[in-house]
């Protein structure tokens, strides 16, 4: 495999890992206040159908955007409704909600659009399109020189083609993903708001008898659950691909699960294992790598399994103990 | 004479139907201890609850130095100045003794700059108050007595001029306790003032200034700690006289019943908790367990209940019952005549949400007596635990209510009648009071003590050292799984103990013939 080949791969898994990666901090928030969202999927996919909806309507990305992180937020409120405020089995609630947002997210694309449930593609400035940093080679660099940009980039130096193929060319969301990371590090713990969100997924009691709302932190972390879940979404439908589709997150909430045991619920292993499974799902596209890799053929449907048996080694505790934060999944009763 | 560093009026609160505290007016002087007794349920941690903003009451009022203060929240409490160290502590686990002290009490958006004022601040009440901690000790990694120091920094950290301690002493190694009340000595001289909940006479005696007593909601006297007596707070609590001296006649030991020889236990973490242990228990005898928990007492019950594996060699009358594998059940165990009564009795001992009577018969049932055919004699069954609750006074005496809704000591006259009415060779009994009135407890030594008379070995392990040295005929002490000695009550005392509960084995500087404790104190209750 050449170098170019690599970064064609990399390039490919960085994409596919960013929505795994807003929706695996999306789930770091809500544990480590000790709220488990396994909800994680039904909130993408409704975000995903409202954010390319209202990209269709008003042509323009950023609205779809608004609208998924709301529905998403809908979506969160919901769930801290249950799990919070009611004190109810919060797998129980995150269940609903993805059966939830599976059904609707189809009616409503059928009722609207009329085309099995999908929405009309999108196009222009209804997506998020890819942004060239500068001096990297780009589309416009090959329209100039009237050839194919594949050829530029074979042309130019190793740093040239790492800088154009890996580092530029994604759409802003790509981006934004990639900057949560470090913010996320830097909330968790830098910030009064991230001891406190980490003392109440360990310890609610201890925060409630040093004076601070219980209930009030935990809506603060599955509100930001309910914007990055939105993000993650919009990103599917208006960046990834172009329009919503049935069920198109598959199982994407649920890897991110996998990768937030997997990353011991911190930010930037979360990085690193979201990478992990980007590139697994980066190679189901190309299955040619792997035959020059091994030497055999290799079914492309056992390569597009693996993410999905990785999850299931990671879930059966093979990778190392992952300790979850001690209060999650417990709903706070205050006691005598 | 000062305003009163804080003043209840009129304190009234009810769950429902229940009056958990009616009408509570106390007084409290800066600069003192004011101790407040109870049994479980008499409304102490109700009282509590509401001056730390838990609870609302439904009346009353509340003044902090002679102002008169609303107290919503535990925010509010904090701000007048009331600090609270819970008997199960409020600290994040897995965060350092510094975040665990900043915690809600941060000052600012931003760590770095609480965390480094915490440290300074930290440093000035370990030198004013004696209180050292490593501030960047993470907190799972302190011994229990080390983290209750944290809770007290953290209410110092905010001002605390008022303290309120619940049961501090439950989880203590008595030189613990010793350090604790040295440091609430020196908290009291400092102008702070303490509230000292707790159940054991013996610490109201020799450390408050004044002490409330609280039965049933209300409080039912207040006095000056040095113008009362062990038994008249006693009294006071439960409202008849109590007998607070275990009554028993010397031991008359008969033939050896329970041998156990070189019994190792191993957790299911892998951790070695009971690293050979030699011991025997002879018909006739009480043989008491001392040690803090933790220490291979509830490892060693496990494995001779038959709900643990070990290994090593264990006689019962002789012949050797199986430690691993088939037969080391709790089923084959009761064949050979161990009775047992655990010391976690909710969750060993109880179904809680079964009836009483069903409960009467869990681990006999398949006894031929109370089968009917293919079905169970449920009439019989029922009957008998009408008539078995009656005998242990077991209150109040309905077999049809779920063990869950009986208090403490109540659902521990269930299993008692349970496990010795089958008329076993040995019992096995662990912290037979923890969590039982005092009421209660008088009834329950007095079950053990006339099983032991009848000529049957009991095994009884309690972290209550007061209770340890009043039943035991022969007390043995376990430290990190071994046995660090044996003494016989009347020639030791609670330093020798302690020191034996700490792993010290040269006792000599206090080995002493128990004058050092003089029989009154020995009493203890459980509230």
């Amino acid at each position: 495999m050449d170098f170019l080949t690599l970064l064609q791969v990399l390039d490919t898994s960085v994409r596919l890992a960013t929505p795994l990666l807003l929706a695996c901090l999306a789930g770091l928030y809500s544990e480590r206040s000790g709220v488990v969202d396994i909800g994680l999927e039904g909130k993408m996919l409704a975000a995903a159908f409202f954010a390319a909806a209202f990209a269709f309507y008003s042509g323009n990305a950023w609205v779809g955007l608004l609208a998924g992180v709301g529905a998403s937020i809908v979506l969160s409120i919901i769930h801290g409704l249950a799990s919070v405020t009611f004190r109810g089995n919060q797998l129980i609630s995150g269940v609903a909600i993805n059966f939830l947002a599976a059904g609707m997210t189809v009616l409503a694309a059928q009722s609207w659009f009329r085309q099995g449930g999908r929405t009309p593609p999108l196009e222009g400035a209804a997506r998020f399109n890819p942004i060239e940093l500068p001096f990297a080679i780009g589309p416009n660099d090959a329209a100039a020189a009237e050839r194919p940009l594949s050829q530029l980039i074979a042309e130019a130096g190793p740093f040239q083609q790492f800088y154009s193929e890996l580092i530029s060319g994604h759409s802003i969301l790509v981006y934004l993903a990639l900057l949560t990371v470090p913010a996320t590090w830097w909330l968790l713990f830098r910030t009064r708001f991230g001891l406190r969100l980490r003392a109440v997924g360990e310890n609610p009691a201890a925060v409630d008898t040093a004076g601070i709302s219980v209930v009030w932190l935990r809506y603060g972390a599955i509100l930001i659950c309910g914007i990055l879940c939105g993000v993650a979404g919009a990103y599917l439908s208006s960046a990834l691909q172009a329009g919503f589709v049935k069920d198109m997150t598959a199982g994407r909430g649920f890897i991110a699960l996998a990768a937030l045991i997997f990353a011991k619920w911190r930010p930037v292993y979360a990085l690193w294992a979201c990478l992990l499974f980007g590139l697994f799902q980066a190679l189901e596209l190309r299955p040619d790598i792997i035959e020059n890799l091994t030497g055999m053929k290799v079914q492309v449907q056992l390569l597009g399994a693996l993410p999905y048996i990785l999850t299931v080694v990671i879930l059966a505790g093979f990778v190392g103990k992952a300790i979850p934060p001690r209060a999650s999944g417990e709903p706070y009763i205050k006691e005598r | 004479m000062t305003a009163p560093a804080i003043e209840l009026k009129g304190i009234s609160k009810a769950f429902g139907p229940v009056q958990a505290n009616k009408d509570i007016s106390i007084s409290v002087q800066p600069g003192t201890i004011h101790g407040i007794i109870g049994e479980n349920g008499a409304g102490k941690s109700t009282l509590m609850s509401i001056l730390y903003g838990f609870y609302k009451a439904d009346a009353g009022e509340i003044f902090i130095k002679g102002k008169k203060t609303l107290i919503p929240d535990s925010q509010a409490a904090i701000a007048a100045g009331i600090g609270m160290v819970f008997q199960h502590f409020k600290l994040v686990e897995n965060f350092t003794v510094l975040e665990n002290i900043i915690l809600g009490a941060e000052d600012g958006a931003m760590l770095s700059t609480s965390l480094s004022n915490a440290r300074r601040e930290l440093k000035h009440l370990a030198e004013e108050y004696g209180l050292n901690v490593d501030p960047d000790a993470v907190i799972e990694n302190l011994s229990v007595g080390h983290q209750q120091r944290v809770e007290i920094l953290k209410a110092l950290y905010r001002k605390a001029e008022i303290l309120i301690l619940d049961e501090p002493t439950g989880v203590l190694t008595p030189a613990e306790a010793d350090q604790l009340f040295r440091i609430l000595d020196r908290l009291r001289a400092e102008g702070k003032t303490i509230i000292l909940i707790t159940h054991k006479l013996r610490e109201i005696m020799e450390y408050t200034n004044t002490v409330s007593v609280m039965r049933r909601g209300q409080m039912t006297a207040t006095v000056k700690t040095e113008e009362t007596s062990p038994e008249h707070l006693a009294e006071l609590m439960v409202g008849r006289k109590v007998l607070l001296r275990v009554d028993k006649a010397p031991a008359e030991p008969g033939a050896t019943v329970l041998d156990i020889k070189g019994l190792r236990v191993v957790d299911d973490k892998g951790v070695e908790r009971v690293k050979g242990i030699d011991l025997a228990v002879r018909a006739g005898e009480i043989v008491g367990i001392a040690g803090v928990a933790g220490n291979g007492q509830s490892e060693l019950l496990e494995v001779l209940g038959g709900f643990a594996e070990g290994t090593g060699t264990i006689l019962m009358n002789g012949s050797e019952i199986p430690l691993s594998g088939h037969g080391a059940d709790g089923q084959t165990r009761r064949a050979v005549g161990i009775s047992h009564v655990p010391e976690d009795r909710q969750r060993e001992g109880l179904i809680m949400e079964f009836s009483a009577w069903e409960n009467t018969v869990f681990g006999y049932h398949h006894a031929p007596e109370i089968q009917n055919g293919l079905l169970m004699d449920n009439k019989g069954i029922f009957a008998e635990a009408e008539a078995k609750m009656e005998r242990f006074d077991v209150r109040p005496p309905d077999p049809k209510l779920a063990a869950k809704n009986f208090s403490g000591g109540n659902q521990q006259k269930i299993v008692l009648a349970r496990e010795i009415e089958r008329n076993p060779d040995l019992l096995l009994i662990g912290q037979p009071t923890r969590g039982v009135d005092i009421g209660a407890i008088e009834f329950i030594h007095q079950q053990i003590v006339n099983l032991r008379d009848q000529g049957k070995a009991i095994l009884l392990v309690s972290v209550e050292l007061d209770e340890i040295m009043s039943l035991s005929d022969r007390i043995v002490v376990m430290f990190d799984g071994h046995i660090t000695g044996e003494r016989d009550p009347g020639q030791t005392n609670e330093k020798e103990l302690g020191l034996l509960m700490a792993g010290i084995t040269d006792t000599s500087t206090v080995a002493g013939n128990g004058n050092t404790t003089p029989p009154e104190q020995e009493v203890h209750a459980n509230g």
